[in-house]
């Protein structure tokens, strides 16, 4: 069980009457980058959803390197090593870009700090906040966000404040980086640099990336193994390039 | 500016509160005569200040909207108002009771700020303003119907009375520990969870905040120096009386936070320093028939302010006659060859739409400069 990052057994969540996601089975290697697909409305950010916590499952568990994490609090779970973006993105639109970041390392052992130390200024304090800086803009530099630091988020470019949401996500040393979407609403050139800056993520930060993303080229490019969800259940999973041959989904995808 | 490690922009309020405590006390102390209605007004100003300061932690920082801490002020004063006279027989009414008292009513208000905070923190927006509201009013009228004995009731609590000439600086002294706590708060890892909570909820939960811890713990400190703020009225008017407290003055708070700018301390200070002054000069000049204009002429300031502030019709009248910029025309002459220099190095980033006169002025640098500024300072 503890050769996959995630494993989900048969996940599902109903509201009411409406089963939004049931029977999903998903199985992530390490270092994977896995494509999770689907038309409009299949589930997707649902499942998401359910593996940060947000909604809590009515049916099945998932494992996040066999540790069971159903039924945790949202900041509980990403403590464990689950950090996502949004789909719509969901930036702290009145700080820093420095900060944004600042506020993911919030709970890195490496800069423990209570906070009447931090009422009495004791030299730890100090200490940790400027440690924080220094990896902020480490991160930062990264994804060639410094010279935009002390910006306020809400006035960078909408490609930037994709790679700001990213960069705030690995801030918080995931194992598992869920991304919602990251190309949508790029241009061609915008998401070959970002086909680039995942591969380079999944690399530099040891990390397993799952994401959902309707651009095909974008999938077929990036992933190594995807599922294909359609109305809540899996349809198709495997190999990237097979399972977009497989008819149910072109099916599912085209009609017919 | 920058020396080392050490802002200066950072310490500038306590260091302007500092001084003005430090001359007006040497005055006070030294037996310079100064008038009585003078020393009421710092008291009455310091308590606005910690009030203000406190209420922005909750209202500017953590984004949830309080209307109950006049409630929380109202503890403070009864229960302090209490422990000093039973205490004054006893250990004198000196130095030792006064801090005797600010310690238990700052501590009732933080077990008060956290009851209603457990449950209320569940709730969001307009449901937390009126379960604050609720409990303000609930406090109120808990102390208004005390027995004459334990809490004076409707007639009010009598407290004893402390040396005025000393008393405004222990105010300011207090103020200055509200600051010392409250921006050392704000200004450290957890003033910026709390900051992240106001401006997305979600995305501060999926980074790992543990949002009800820091709501509690902001609520709380808020609540704690609203208690204290509550002590300082209770020695400062020698009566409490619970009428006093009412959602009125809840508001008034929230008037001084607003005005001064959301998430902005400085603001607040400056604002509720104002709204006193204002209030107390408006009633001190406006006597017997002119008393209805008070309440009128009050409000048509607030409006003008707000107004002048945020009307987007205005907004190239504020641009041009800004303080900022006066100050600076002001330290800086016009003929400074430096400056010129530098304009027409930037020749081609210059619209063409502007009049050649203008071009030269340094106007546009300024201009530049303003908005880089305003780009770069979070909060």
């Amino acid at each position: 069980m503890a050769q996959y990052v995630l494993e989900t057994k048969d996940l599902g969540i109903s509201f009411g009457g409406l089963k939004a996601a049931q029977n999903v089975n998903l199985r992530v290697s390490k270092n994977q980058i896995y494509g999770l697909i689907g038309p409009n409305g299949a589930g997707k950010t649902t499942i998401f959803n359910l593996l940060t916590g947000v909604y809590k499952p009515t049916a099945g568990t998932f494992y996040l390197n066999g540790e069971e994490l159903k039924g945790l609090s949202q900041e509980k779970i990403n403590q464990k090593g689950i950090a996502r973006t949004f789909q719509n993105i969901r930036l702290f639109n009145n700080m820093t870009v420095v900060r944004n970041v600042m506020v993911g390392l919030h709970n890195h052992p490496d800069f423990k700090c209570t906070i009447w130390e931090s009422f009495f200024r004791f030299p730890r304090h100090f200490r940790s906040e400027k440690m924080m800086r220094e990896k902020a803009k480490e991160l930062l530099r990264i994804f060639d966000l410094e010279d935009e630091r002390n910006n306020l988020a809400c006035n960078l470019p909408y490609g930037k404040q994709r790679k700001l949401e990213i960069a705030r996500a690995l801030a918080t040393e995931p194992k598992l980086l869920l991304l919602d979407e990251p190309a949508a609403g790029m241009n061609p050139h915008e998401t070959e640099d970002l086909v680039k800056t995942i591969k380079f993520i999944r690399d530099k930060f040891d990390v397993t990336i799952l994401l959902i993303e309707h651009d095909m080229k974008f999938v077929s490019g990036l992933c190594d193994e995807i599922t294909v969800l359609n109305f809540g259940t899996v349809l198709a999973e495997g190999e990237t390039k097979e399972t977009l041959r497989h008819p149910e989904v072109i099916r599912a995808y085209i009609g017919g | 500016m920058r020396i080392g490690t050490f802002k200066l922009k950072h310490h500038l309020n306590y260091m302007i509160i500092a001084v003005i405590t430090i001359v007006f006390g040497i005055i006070s102390l030294s037996g310079g005569h100064l008038d009585s209605s003078l020393l009421f007004l710092f008291e009455k100003i310091a308590i606005s200040i910690i009030l203000a300061v406190s209420l922005s932690l909750v209202v500017g920082f953590l984004g949830e909207l309080s209307l109950g801490h006049a409630g929380f002020m109202c503890v403070g004063a009864y229960i302090s108002g209490k422990v000093a006279s039973l205490l004054a027989s006893s250990l004198g009414n000196g130095i030792l009771t006064f801090i005797i008292s600010l310690v238990v009513g700052g501590c009732v208000a933080a077990v008060c700020g956290a009851i209603i905070g457990i449950p209320a923190l569940r709730l969001r927006g307009d449901y937390l303003a009126i379960v604050t509201l609720a409990f303000g009013e609930i406090v109120k009228s808990i102390f208004q119907n005390t027995s004459s004995e334990s809490f004076g009731g409707a007639i009010g609590l009598s407290t004893p009375r402390y040396d005025k000439k000393y008393l405004f600086v222990f105010a300011f002294i207090i103020v200055i520990i509200t600051l010392i706590v409250v921006q050392n708060f704000i200004r450290s890892k957890h003033g910026r969870a709390v900051t992240a909570i106001r401006d997305n909820e979600i995305a501060a939960r999926a980074t790992g905040i543990n949002i009800t811890k820091y709501k509690l713990v902001a609520f709380i400190l808020s609540a704690t120096f609203a208690g204290i703020a509550g002590v300082l009225y209770s020695y400062s008017n020698y009566v409490v009386q619970s009428a006093k407290f009412g959602y009125n003055y809840s508001i008034e708070i929230l008037v001084m936070v607003v005005l001064g700018g959301m998430g902005s301390i400085n603001g607040s200070i400056i604002a509720a320093t104002l709204i006193t002054f204002l209030n107390t000069k408006l009633a001190t000049i406006l006597t017997g028939d002119l008393a209805v204009l008070q309440n009128l002429l009050y409000a048509v300031i607030l409006i003008i302010i707000v107004v002048y502030n945020n009307a987007p019709a205005l907004k190239n009248f504020r641009n041009q006659y800004n303080w900022s910029k006066l100050f600076r025309k002001l330290f800086k002459s016009k003929s400074d060859p430096a400056d010129i220099k530098d304009d027409t190095a930037k020749w081609d980033v210059v619209p063409t739409k502007i009049e050649m006169n203008e071009i030269l002025s340094i106007d546009i640098k300024t201009q530049e400069i303003k908005d880089y500024s305003e780009n770069g300072g979070n909060q």
